[in-house]
């Protein structure tokens, strides 16, 4: 129960008197038993971190005194200018208590005397066990608070703030504001500054960060002496470089500052924890304060007043409880190895911090690593040699709080090494890197090159832009792709690669899958009986790649939720009185089976996979994947599968190597490159478009819309983001035409003419195909409007009579698709069999 | 040098010894056989802090621990200082100086292992015959009536297992023991019975928490070894799960409080049932038939690989005496027993051969579904059967699920270990309705066998678990379950009296034949497997070829599953290189078999 004013620093350094002997530098004693040093008398029981100022200790619950005199606060109390602000205790810091301590008394402090005195008097004071200076600390950590500048800070938190002013003293500035005097330092920050600051920063955080507190006090009330606070402000450090991974916690990192991510899986209740018992003599109505002590309360047997004995009765009301959380947390699967299940730590959160997280947020935790020993039993000598451990967090932070509504997480899922980055950027120098790229994907899968180019388009993506001020919203940055195709051409093999390469990959099939599994459903908690949204794969795929397969088995009232995702990259919700808007940037990946089990060339696509042209329109690229029926393909295919089977176990090792450096190109790409059209590729891609319009246009038809040039642009720019350029030339773009146009001319032929059609997706029909109904239903209309006598016909008359007149055939879908036109026209009527001449 | 008797009886001792000088434990070779086995010896029957060995597989991981590797103890009479080892105790020595400088905090690992599901009877009749000379007092003749006589005169064991003069040494531990004996009647009365977590149901055997001491990083999620360690059964480890109900100064302790009683549970269980084992020696299996030690696969090898086309001729009748007198199924079940996925290409298992045997004789009732099973448990060293009732599709937990509340992997049917032999009895099917756990379960089936894999349950979020387990699935008609391989049963014989006539081909089987037959099934697996270049080319013209006459006959996935065919007639028939004959009859039963499914040829290429 340390406030900061009764630090173990303030304490064991005192600081206020220079001429004490210092002692020592850890030396050869172990960390974590903080204890009694040569200069402080022994106090019994108690150890010295636990001993609150009595006036203090009521602020918790009555309101701050203003009457607190600095004598009473300490006796090396750097706060002459806090004398309205209430300190409050850090049970972050102080769980010392909780380690052993009582043995300690016993141990000779001579050894400290003698360490002591070899030390020149004068400055050098260090808090025992440490080599922390109090002073040299806390002048340091002022200095840089007051000139720490970071110009190129990208965090979002400081966004409003002046970037080439001092940071934390704007951030001071608005905590005397705002009055939440809570000070969020980034590591990061003090190790650029001052690395040896840092390094006592992550090494003692026990003795450090009260020392922190105290400088910000000070420098804090200096600046705005008049303004009022809750408490003093806390420093809570974050994002210390020390450990990234649980699994990589030791014992070496006991009592050290360490920052892990993980995800919380378990919260536990509130949990008020006795700091300090309150007993009153049923008497005389003497009081006694006993502190808590390894979590035990000596009871006090004699009233200390009038003597009588086991008179004093416990006050709950009057004891003092500080908030206390067990949180657990688990690795996030990103960080695990393969086969091993993750591990999990326990995490104390201590009052503010009580209640900050839920299970399933994905966090950042810093704090100090714990390690306890365990009793067997409480009444037994012999303890269990296992200890139990635990995280007190200082800092918690959120990964995916911002998924919902912000712009982009990505800059800070990964972190590469210089090394890696090096790798890496050589790689994209070399020529070769898109082919060499491509054919690393999905390697057992033999040739389909342009489909695989196409797909590692979509996994690098656009850039993402911005157009909500001219009121367009966001442009989509994904790509997404169709495959069709012949049965057993390893299309699912495919989205099983993507899916297990992409870190948030969804891979669903159309036949499973619902429209609220893609989507979100609303669900009852049974315990709570809150209302909860579920998200389904769309969402959870947000930033990745969904996979779906089976695409045509598909429901209709499925499929039709994806064309706002397809475009407008969100997912609207109205339902269980919850409606909102859910981010869904997800790039599509899907595939679909031919109606007939086997592609029909002579059709078209809509034909062969009958699914709505809307739907097809928004796919940028649909590729066919087609049995080529062809020696020399054949004789490859054969040679590569042969391969696979006795391939060796090194060149396995080879391939999964560049399966990792792989994932990570596109991981860097995805983050760091944002290529912009540079004017000469701006020109290129407007000479595409026209031309593509231009194709048409001689014929009588449309061949692009400005949905291809969108496209274009995508793809142009996921190009450049493969060769790590910032900008978009005209190499970029020469290769989205030609894998736009190889894709067309796989997907949009019309069969009849073998030319390519873009109407054939935007409108579900090739021109020729249009034109070919108009004319049978002006014929029917001719050959209706010559028999005007007898205006009600016969189905199957009427269609023989047409055939027998028309030179071309005519099929049954063609004439019924002509009645439907007259229909429409109001010059008939269709009653089952039966045609009526409308009068 | 410590002897191998000193390993096995006072382990503890020897480390104690070895502490300070080398760091280095090891354990004299020649004494792996000697070590009893707590798969085959009743937990109460071994002695207390002495090397036992364990076959088993890795179920769940828990965190790691920190504990205290070396620390100074204190005499309360004499205050001399005694320099502890941690390594290998649960406990410490009494008087612990908690504040010396001499103290060392360790890390290790727990791993909490079972038995491996759905070991074969035969399994472990043949290990437990193989263990020589019990160190112990354990008599395995006299297993029967203590068994029976355990509750009431548990006192008259323990005088012998005391009999020796190592036990006599080790009195301290000797209360200790009934204590453990008569911990889960005690237990059973206040509190459910722990649940031990085996993988299938109806499984016997003890679970053990082992203790890791180094290299915990290469042990992975299902992986089947045989450890050896140093059994700690000290009732002071239960103390803490049986006290969480009346010590009340336990609750004020902050640092326990926190935990939920069922975690307490499942992490500090009672190590009369759960006992811990603190690892000094692992030995992985590759396989866990006893018939092939890991230490002669060589000489097995090199003596056996001569014979192995004549056990082939006489499996293979076996068989088809099994099937009816069906032979080309016989051949694809044979073929089936040796499958093993080798290697995995990006998302692709290779090797994986799962047959579905449609056509089972409905008539005779599960009978002949069963009864063919037993023969398979016969010969493979692991097999479950699942059958596949609409009830058990729907209640049966497949899938391993991660309990947060007790902070354990809770485990399914599908957690086997490698070359395991999975079952499937869908003749049992019958009409109805599948509630959505049912199709979780049938899905979960069909990605085992379409990708080898299993996605465990961590309710927030699915982990991917490669899988090698062996699936046949024995269906009436097609299953509706993906497969390989189809094969339709052609009956040539129809008896009478199903039940009988399999049990006569069964019980006609010697021993020894049955023997030469489990190690024919277990060393084709281990073989070795390569094509030559003029192999490859022949494969590649007679592809072309194929493909020419008819684009229509053989696409890339039936050269897929001809590949694997051919490679699974090879390694049956001792060979480890693909020839061209075997790529011949590999092409002919291929066609053979499409003949007979061929009226059933699915629409619409929905293959899975």
């Amino acid at each position: 129960m340390s406030s900061p004013m009764s630090t173990p620093g303030g304490k064991r350094g005192r600081p206020s008197n220079p001429s004490t002997p210092a002692t020592s530098p850890p030396a050869q004693r172990r960390r974590g038993q903080p204890s009694s040093n040569g200069d402080l008398p022994l106090m019994p029981t108690s150890p010295p971190t636990d001993m609150p100022d009595p006036l203090q200790d009521t602020s918790l619950f009555s309101s701050p005194r203003r009457s607190v005199l600095p004598s009473e606060v300490d006796m090396s109390s750097p706060l002459i200018g806090a004398r309205g602000t209430p300190a409050r205790q850090r049970p972050d810091l102080g769980s010392v208590r909780k380690s052993k301590q009582v043995d300690l008394q016993s141990e000779p402090s001579a050894a400290d005397g003698a360490a002591a005195a070899e030390q020149p008097a004068g400055q050098r004071l260090v808090i025992w066990g440490t080599d922390v200076n109090v002073a040299t600390c806390k002048e340091k950590f002022q200095r840089f608070l007051q000139r720490f500048i970071d110009p190129s800070s990208k965090e979002d938190e400081n966004s409003c703030l002046d970037l080439n002013e001092p940071l934390y003293m704007q951030k001071l500035e608005e905590i005397s504001i705002v009055g939440d005097p809570v000070l969020n330092i980034n590591c990061g920050h003090v190790s650029s500054f001052d690395a040896e600051l840092y390094r006592q920063l992550v090494c003692y955080p026990q003795e450090v960060i009260p020392t922190f507190d105290m400088a910000v006090n000070e420098l804090f009330f200096e600046r705005f002496p008049d303004s009022i606070l809750e408490h003093q402000i806390q420093v809570r450090p974050y994002n210390a470089l020390k450990t990234r991974n649980m699994r990589s916690l030791n014992p070496e990192d006991i009592d050290q500052l360490i920052t892990i991510s993980g995800m919380v899986i378990r919260t536990s209740q509130l949990i008020p924890e006795m700091q300090e018992a309150f007993f009153q003599c049923a008497v005389c109505a003497f009081s006694a304060r006993v502190e808590v002590d390894r979590g035990r309360i000596a009871e006090p047997a004699v009233c200390r007043n009038c003597n009588t004995t086991h008179s004093l009765a416990l006050i709950h009301n009057r004891s003092m409880f500080s908030d206390k959380q067990m949180v657990k947390i688990q690795e996030s699967p990103e960080d695990m190895p393969a086969g091993q299940t993750p591990h999990t730590t326990v995490v104390y959160a201590h009052n503010d911090l009580v209640d900050k997280v839920q299970p399933g947020d994905r966090i950042n935790i810093t704090g100090i690593y714990r390690a306890v020993p365990m009793r067997v039993n409480p009444r037994q000598s012999n303890v269990k040699s296992v200890y139990k451990t635990h995280i007190d967090v200082i800092h918690f932070r959120k990964t995916d709080e911002k998924r919902l509504h912000g712009q982009d997480d990505e800059n800070e899922q990964r972190l590469f090494t210089e090394a890696r980055v090096q790798t890496l950027r050589e790689l994209a120098a070399k020529p070769d890197v898109y082919d060499r790229l491509s054919s690393a994907l999905a390697p057992s899968i033999y040739e389909h090159e342009d489909i695989k180019k196409g797909i590692l388009l979509q996994l690098f993506g656009g850039t993402r832009k911005d157009f909500s001020q001219t009121g367009r919203g966001n442009f989509r940055a994904e790509v997404n792709i169709l495959l069709c195709g012949d049965p057993g051409t390893s299309k699912s093999q495919l989205l099983q690669y993507v899916f297990n390469l992409v870190p948030r990959g969804q891979y669903t099939s159309g036949k499973g899958s619902s429209a609220v599994g893609l989507t979100a459903y609303i669900m009852k908690d049974p315990e709570t009986r809150q209302t909860v949204l579920q998200t389904g794969a769309l969402v959870l795929s947000d930033n990745g790649i969904c996979c779906i397969d089976e695409f045509d088995k598909m429901s209709d009232s499925t499929r039709s939720v994806l064309h706002e995702v397809m475009e407008q990259q969100t997912l609207s919700i109205a339902k269980a009185g919850i409606i909102c808007q859910l981010n869904a940037r997800t790039s599509i990946l899907a595939a679909a089976n031919p109606v007939e089990s086997q592609w029909n060339p002579k059709k078209t696509t809509i034909e062969n996979i009958q699914l709505p042209h809307t739907l097809l329109s928004r796919f940028d690229l649909i590729f066919l994947m087609l049995d080529p029926q062809d020696e020399a393909y054949d004789r490859k295919l054969a040679h590569h599968l042969v391969s696979l089977y006795y391939q060796s176990e090194e060149q396995l090792e080879e391939e999964n190597l560049d399966m990792a450096v792989l994932k990570d190109f596109i991981a860097y790409a995805r983050s760091y490159i944002q290529p912009k059209l540079s004017e000469e590729a701006g020109q290129a891609l407007i000479e595409a478009y026209v031309e593509m319009r231009k194709v048409g246009s001689g014929r009588g038809m449309v061949s692009a819309y400005p949905r291809q040039l969108e496209s274009l642009i995508r793809l142009a720019e996921a190009h450049a983001k493969v060769r790590f350029s910032d900008k978009v030339e005209t190499i970029d773009v020469e290769e989205a035409k030609r894998l736009h146009r190889e894709a067309l001319k796989q997907s949009a032929t019309d069969p009849r003419t073998g030319f390519v059609d873009i109407s054939i997706l935007t409108t579900g029909m090739s021109a020729t195909a249009r034109k070919r109904k108009e004319e049978i239903t002006a014929a029917l209309k001719k050959m209706l409007q010559s028999r005007t006598k007898t205006p009600v016909m016969k189905f199957q008359q009427l269609f023989d009579d047409l055939r027998g007149q028309s030179e071309t055939a005519i099929t049954k879908d063609q004439f019924e698709e002509a009645l439907k036109a007259l229909c429409d026209e109001d010059y008939l009527t269709i009653s089952g069999k039966t045609i009526r001449l409308a009068t | 040098m410590p002897s191998t008797n000193d390993w096995i009886n006072n382990p503890l001792g020897v480390v104690e010894e070895m502490f300070g000088k080398i760091q280095v434990e090891t354990l004299p070779h020649d004494s792996y056989n000697t070590v009893p086995s707590l798969n085959d010896v009743p937990l109460h029957y071994l002695k207390p802090n002495s090397l036992v060995k364990f076959r088993c597989l890795i179920q769940d991981m828990f965190d790691p621990e920190f504990y205290m590797g070396a620390y100074d103890t204190v005499d309360p009479s004499t205050k001399a200082k005694v320099l502890r080892c941690g390594k290998y105790k649960d406990v410490t020595e009494c008087g612990v100086d908690l504040d010396s400088a001499n103290m060392v905090t360790s890390e290790r690992q727990t791993f909490y292992c079972v038995p491996i599901p759905g070991e074969s009877p035969w399994v472990k009749e043949i290990s437990s015959c193989a263990r020589v000379v019990p160190s112990t007092s354990y008599v395995p003749s006299r297993q029967k009536r203590s068994y029976e006589d355990d509750d009431e005169d548990d006192m008259d064991t323990q005088p012998q297992a005391q009999g020796t003069p190592a036990a006599a040494e080790a009195q301290g531990n000797g209360d200790s023991k009934r204590q453990e004996t008569e911990a889960p009647s005690g237990q059973k009365a206040s509190s459910p019975p722990l649940d031990l977590n085996f993988p299938l149901p109806g499984e016997k055997g003890p679970a053990c928490l082992v203790k890791v001491y180094a290299d915990w990083d290469s042990f992975k999620l299902n992986d089947t070894m045989e450890v050896y360690g140093i059994l700690s059964v000290s009732p002071a480890l239960s103390a803490l799960s049986d006290q969480s109900d009346t010590s009340s100064s336990l609750i004020l302790d902050p640092a326990e409080c926190m935990e939920t009683a069922e975690e307490l549970r499942v992490h500090s269980p009672p190590a009369s049932l759960v006992p811990r084992l603190h690892l000094i020696h692992t030995q992985r299996l590759a396989h866990n038939n006893p018939l092939l030690p890991p230490a002669a696969l060589e000489d097995t090898l090199a003596s056996t690989l001569g014979e192995m086309v004549s056990v082939r001729a006489e499996l293979l009748a076996y068989f088809t005496q099994l099937l009816l007198g069906d032979v080309l199924a016989a051949e694809y079940l044979l073929l089936h027993l040796i499958s093993n996925v080798y290697a995995r290409r990006d998302v692709i298992p290779l090797g994986k051969f799962t047959l579905n045997l449609s056509g089972c004789p409905a008539t005779a009732g599960p009978a002949y579904t069963e009864q063919l099973y037993c023969a398979l448990q016969q010969l493979v060293p692991s097999a479950y059967r699942l059958s596949m009732t609409l009830q058990n599709m729907n209640q049966l937990r497949l899938v391993p699920r991660k309990d947060y509340v007790a902070n354990r992997l809770l485990s399914g049917a599908l957690q086997l270990a490698a070359n395991t032999s999975l079952y499937l009895d869908e003749t049992q099917l019958e009409q109805g309705q599948l509630d959505p756990a049912g199709v979780r379960n049938i899905t979960a089936l069909g990605n085992v066998i379409s990708w080898q894999k299993v996605d465990y349950d961590f309710n927030y979020h699915q982990m991917e678990f490669p899988s090698n387990i062996n699936v046949l699935i024995a269906s009436e008609g097609r299953s509706l379950l993906p497969s390989d391989c189809h094969v339709h049963l052609q009956p040539q014989v129809t008896p009478p009296n199903m039940e009988a006539y399999l049990g006569s081909a069964l019980t006609a089987q010697s021993s020894s034949q049955l023997n030469k037959f489990r190690l024919y099934l277990t060393m084709a697996r281990t073989l070795d497997y390569s094509i030559s270049e003029e192999v490859t080319k022949a494969v590649e013209d007679d592809f072309v070829d194929m493909r020419k006459d008819d684009p229509q006959s053989i696409s890339a996935d039936d050269l897929h599953s001809l590949l694997g065919v051919a490679r699974l007639l090879c390694l049956s028939l001792g060979q480890s290189a693909l020839s061209t004959d075997a790529w011949s009859r590999a092409k002919h039963i291929e066609t053979l078999r499409k003949s007979r499914s061929e009226p059933q040829g699915c629409l619409n290429g929905n293959e899975p």
